[in-house]
């Protein structure tokens, strides 16, 4: 690996952090955990002046699950999401790559850097959740539904770090996570997050449906998710529902996966994630 | 009289000498070598894929503290642009001037136009990129189909896109298609690949005292040495090629590189060692790439399903250059192009294309993987055409176990084989029907089989020769056995193994032969300095060439050792023969020599007979009378969603016939690789250029290499049918699984596919291809 030169520190404290942040300028980068950076940066395509490595700031590793929310701090690697009972992100980050890469990854990081194709955002805006976010003046609670706000941009911004990850439990919901790629550590060409609670009559009650990989951010696929909304949770009406999925998406387009072909995949498996999420 | 070992070592499944330093990190790959006073270089390469070069200023890069000099393509006095290796008799190749430095006009995106060279490994980098470079952009030439009729010229002063014609044939064409009762024809196309190895290239060349010693990740020191001293006017006893530990090559590091050259030119030029290693960008986009041809196959057969005609016409994609062996890829599938069938008539027509892409040149099986993916997909055509079983069909038109050696149309003599044999063997190891039957709802499973052969131990130097096919060089093999007075054994290949575990398996030759424990036999290679010649490893010919030669050699030792005994002894040399580990007279095993002994005999010279040298050291040429056949059946079964167009490979077994197994457990591994190499190009890997000749699959994000996640168990067997070329009886392994795999995967695909109307497609069959195939069948 022959990056542009850059400096690099490992702060004992969030203040000096956020210190080291302030006094890199705007070419400063946080690292934390490094598997999307780090091969932009080797590909040149990312040339921070300071990186500002997180991997000392232990208060950011802290796993909290009392009273129905989970609080998970930036620093949190995936192994540990996928390792940590909590039922739909847990299910999502196990598919993240491959063992090594969920060793080193951590859920602040891939929430900050905002890759549509990455999975844990979409599973963030399914659950409602929300980060928080420090910064020189202080810190902030954003919904998930307003960190993401376009390709690789979100609501972190220039000398903040995200700080903690924190989502419902959600008693009561079934899940559902499908995840479509070529190989078994790729990036999703298409995942759907889905949610279900089922009425005592057997409708459903809520459902919440997230997109990965569908738009230039993360996505709730709201027609499928209104289609479905108190209706009874049969094969006809979910598929019905999911045949919705991908109504207004303009999913970005590669060599591998043409824009029909990514909202034939979005009705698929949502279509299969609204029915494990059912069961 | 053959020695008979103690220990029968050839056979043993032993665990590879060279794994320990290989899996502890202790090997020493190119990047692990570094010389005092070594300087650093970057290549600047072309981001277009066609364009003149109107300037470079390289003044702002030149001026960067540490950077040493700048070169562009004039700077370069060398003697000749970069070889290639094919003067067929007859035939003109055209052969535009590949300079390691590009001159005037770049042709691929990659194409190197100016070096950097600094004290500093990351500054070089960085200055690299502050070479001023003004392109004026010229027609791009990309789509294969479009080249070969004309428009856009790739190399304008050519006045063509058409670099040559080729064709081999064999039997009367036109009267075997007029006896056809059915004729089947397709259109296949056999996509570009790359060979990823997983250690990059790179080069150490270390100029001083008028002698160029140059390190290179390759497969070919022999070569590289001979190309240097030609290249740069260097007396070849002036220069010394060594391939350190080398991480894998898949044909891709056969090659004389640009960046090999120029190094040596600029080491030579400052008087200083300079090092380049190559970034996996780098390697994407200017290591030679495989494959990429368009056939139009046409067979013909009666109803009753007896082939009589094959015909095929075959584009080739050589990229923008000629390399070493560029044009004569697809040639050598020619060879084989019908495959494991008796067919009295068969021609295939090349015809080699430039595009602007990077050249393309032998990726393990070279041209053979094409021929085979031809027969065996046009056979389940067929099959489905008349309404025959495939492998019916298949056992129809087999060359019989009788035929052998068996003189096809062409002219070529297989060595040796029994496919009934083989595929009987494959189908009693797996009901590859009853898991088909087995497909859970709403998935569609699929059987595939490949019945293969390929021509390997790429050898006999009469056909490959200047006056045969028109190689411009021999393809022998030669080695040293060099018995230590300890009775240790050192063994100097000619060959340059990269991970074909070639120091076990010949260690295994030698130690049967002389009774000592393969641990003790150390093979040596890929040095021109310290051994005798060669020529290489690719071609399936390590083992069958210069193993051979290894085996020779050991046998003039073995024939000295016992004229040593015989004379100590006092009995007849022809009544000495290896028991339990000694040399010893036959009827009295007691009364013996270790082979330890025999060479403290020949080291302390005391007691030899009459005029007899003193020392225990053997030098033995191999050069083969006949290529070797090697054969087998592979057979599949494949899982398709035909909602989203996923294919899994859920079951694959094969079986392969190398002739007798020296190392069974380095076959199994060779085989092994061979195939998830041939499951990556059916479902996962594909170069792809865009319309602008802009490489979109230029890393491993893109350029899917499936990992071991992706793929099944193999179940594997073998047949061993024994070769007559050679005294081993042994043929080439590491390509074979690459060779029958693709058609076979691509053959189950339809067969899963084919309920719902689809009968034919193409590889790469990743899912939106599959899907779009269902998708287009319901219409």
């Amino acid at each position: 690996m022959i990056p542009a030169e850059f400096d690099y520190v490992a702060p004992q404290s969030l203040d000096e952090a956020l210190q080291a942040l302030a006094q890199g300028g705007e070419d400063a980068k946080i690292l934390a955990g490094g598997h999307s950076l780090i091969p932009l940066m080797k590909l040149r395509m990312s040339q921070p002046s300071l990186l500002v490595d997180l991997r000392q700031l232990q208060d950011l590793k802290s796993v909290n699950a009392d009273n129905g929310q989970i609080r998970l701090g930036a620093m949190v690697t995936h192994h540990r999401v996928a390792t940590g009972n909590f039922g739909l992100a847990s299910a999502a980050a196990a598919t993240i790559a491959d063992q090594q890469v969920r060793n080193m990854g951590t859920i602040g990081g891939t929430l900050a850097h905002g890759d549509p194709a990455s999975d844990m955002p979409a599973v963030l805006l399914a659950l409602e959740g929300s980060v928080v976010i420090r910064g020189s003046s202080g810190e902030r609670e954003v919904a998930a539904n307003d960190l993401f706000e376009d390709f690789l941009t979100t609501a972190v911004g220039e000398g903040e770090i995200l700080t903690e990850v924190r989502f419902p439990r959600l008693e009561g919901y079934g899940y559902g996570y499908e995840k479509f790629n070529r190989r078994q550590e790729d990036w999703a060409m298409v995942a759907v997050s889905a949610l279900v609670k089922k009425a005592a009559d057997g409708t459903c009650e809520d459902v919440r449906i997230g997109l990965t990989h569908m738009g230039s951010v993360p996505l709730r696929a709201t027609a499928a998710e209104q289609a479905l909304r108190g209706q009874p949770l049969t094969a006809e009406s979910i598929a019905s529902a999911a045949s919705h999925a991908a109504e207004g998406t303009e999913p970005p387009a590669d060599l591998n996966a043409s824009q029909d072909y990514k909202r034939h995949l979005a009705r698929v498996l949502t279509r299969r994630a609204l029915t494990t999420a059912s069961e | 009289m053959s020695a008979t070992a103690a220990e029968p070592w050839v056979g043993k499944p032993l665990k590879r000498k060279e794994d320990p330093r290989l899996i502890m990190g202790r090997a020493r790959y190119i990047d692990d070598i570094n010389v005092t006073g070594q300087l650093w270089a970057s290549f600047v390469r072309s981001p277009e894929a066609h364009a003149r070069i109107v300037s470079i200023d390289t003044a702002e890069a030149a001026a960067q503290p540490g950077v040493h000099a700048v070169y562009v393509g004039n700077d370069l006095d060398l003697e000749a642009p970069l070889p290639m290796a094919w003067v067929p008799p007859g035939v003109e190749v055209k052969n535009p001037p590949h300079w390691a430095l590009a001159k005037d006009e770049v042709h691929h995106v990659g194409d190197p136009v100016a070096l950097v060279i600094g004290s500093d490994r990351y500054a070089v980098v960085d200055a690299a990129q502050l070479v001023s470079v003004e392109y004026e952009p010229l027609p791009v030439v990309v789509d294969l189909e479009k080249a070969y009729e004309g428009g856009d010229l790739v190399h304008a002063d050519l006045g063509t896109n058409q670099c040559h014609e080729w064709s081999l044939g064999g039997g009367d064409l036109e009267a075997g298609f007029n006896a056809a009762e059915v004729v089947v024809e397709r259109r296949i196309v056999n996509h570009r690949t790359a060979g990823a190895a997983i250690e990059p290239r790179g080069v150490l060349a270390d100029y001083r005292a008028g002698s160029l010693t140059l390190t290179s990740s390759t497969q070919v020191p022999h070569f590289l040495r001979l190309f240097l001293a030609l290249q740069l006017g260097i007396s070849e006893d002036r220069v010394r090629a060594i391939a350190p530990e080398v991480g894998g090559g898949f044909g891709s590091k056969l090659q004389i590189y640009g960046e090999e050259i120029a190094l040596a030119w600029a080491s030579r030029k400052l008087e200083r060692p300079v090092k380049w290693v190559e970034s996996r960008t780098e390697g994407m986009l200017a290591t030679h790439h495989g494959r990429d041809q368009i056939a139009y196959a046409k067979i013909g057969a009666t109803r009753d399903g007896k082939i009589t005609a094959y015909h095929t016409k075959i584009l080739q994609d050589l990229g923008a250059y000629l390399m070493l062996l560029t044009p004569t890829i697809p040639s050598l599938g020619a060879f084989v192009m019908s495959g494991v069938y008796d067919i009295p008539a068969v021609q295939t027509d090349i015809v080699g294309v430039f595009t602007n892409k990077m050249p393309t040149d032998a990726i393990r099986g070279a041209g053979r993987p094409e021929a085979t993916h031809q027969i065996e997909m046009m056979i389940d055509q067929l099959a489905d055409e008349l309404g025959m079983d495939r492998l019916e069909l298949r056992r129809k038109n087999f060359m019989t176990p009788e035929s052998f050696p068996h003189e096809t149309a062409l002219g070529v003599v297989y060595d040796s084989g029994d496919y009934p044999k083989a595929l009987d063997t494959l189908l009693e190891m797996a009901d590859l029907d009853a898991i088909k039957a087995q497909a859970p709802a709403g998935k569609l499973r699929g059987v595939g089989y490949s019945t293969y052969t390929e021509i390997c131990g790429l050898a006999p130097s009469r056909v490959t020769g200047p006056s045969g096919f028109g190689l411009q060089t021999g393809l022998w093999e030669s080695a040293m056995v060099r018995v230590h007075i300890t009775g240790a054994v050192t063994v100097y290949t000619g060959t340059s193994p990269h991970g074909q575990g070639l120091e076990t398996t010949m260690a295994q030759i030698v130690a049967q032969r002389l009774g000592v424990d393969p641990q003790n036999v150390e093979v040596i290679h890929g040095d021109t300095g310290t051994g005798p010649q060669g020529l290489g490893t690719y071609g399936s010919r390590s083992t069958a060439v210069g193993g051979e030669s290894v085996a020779r050699a050991t046998a003039k030792i073995v024939e000295k050792a016992r004229q040593i005994v015989a004379h100590q002894l006092e009995a007849s040399p022809e009544d000495i023969e290896l028991i339990d580990g000694k040399f010893a007279v036959k009827g009295s095993p007691d009364k013996g020599m270790t082979i330890g002994e025999i060479s403290g005999a020949a080291y302390i010279p005391e007691n030899l007979p009459e005029g007899m040298e003193p020392g225990l050291e053997e030098l033995a040429f191999y050069d083969p009378e006949n290529f070797v056949f090697p054969f087998g059946a592979h057979g599949c079964v494949v899982e398709v969603d035909p909602d989203t167009g996923n294919v899994d490979v859920i079951k694959y077994a094969a079986v392969d016939d190398c002739g007798p197994a020296i190392n069974p457990k380095i076959i199994d591994g060779q085989v092994h690789g061979g195939i998830v190499h041939a499951i990556g190009q059916a479902l996962f890997e594909r170069i792809h250029y865009d319309e602008d000749g802009q490489l979109v699959t230029g890393n491993f994000a893109d350029y899917a290499l499936p990992s071991a996640a992706d793929v099944p168990s193999f179940d594997l067997d073998r047949t061993e049918t024994p070769s007559p070329v050679n005294s081993l009886g042994v043929k080439g392994i590491g390509e074979a699984g690459t060779i029958a795999a693709s058609p076979c995967i691509t053959n189950a695909v339809i067969d899963a596919l084919r309920p719902l109307g689809v009968t034919f497609i193409n590889m790469p069959l990743g899912p939106q291809r599959v899907w779009e195939a269902i998708e287009e069948a319901k219409r």
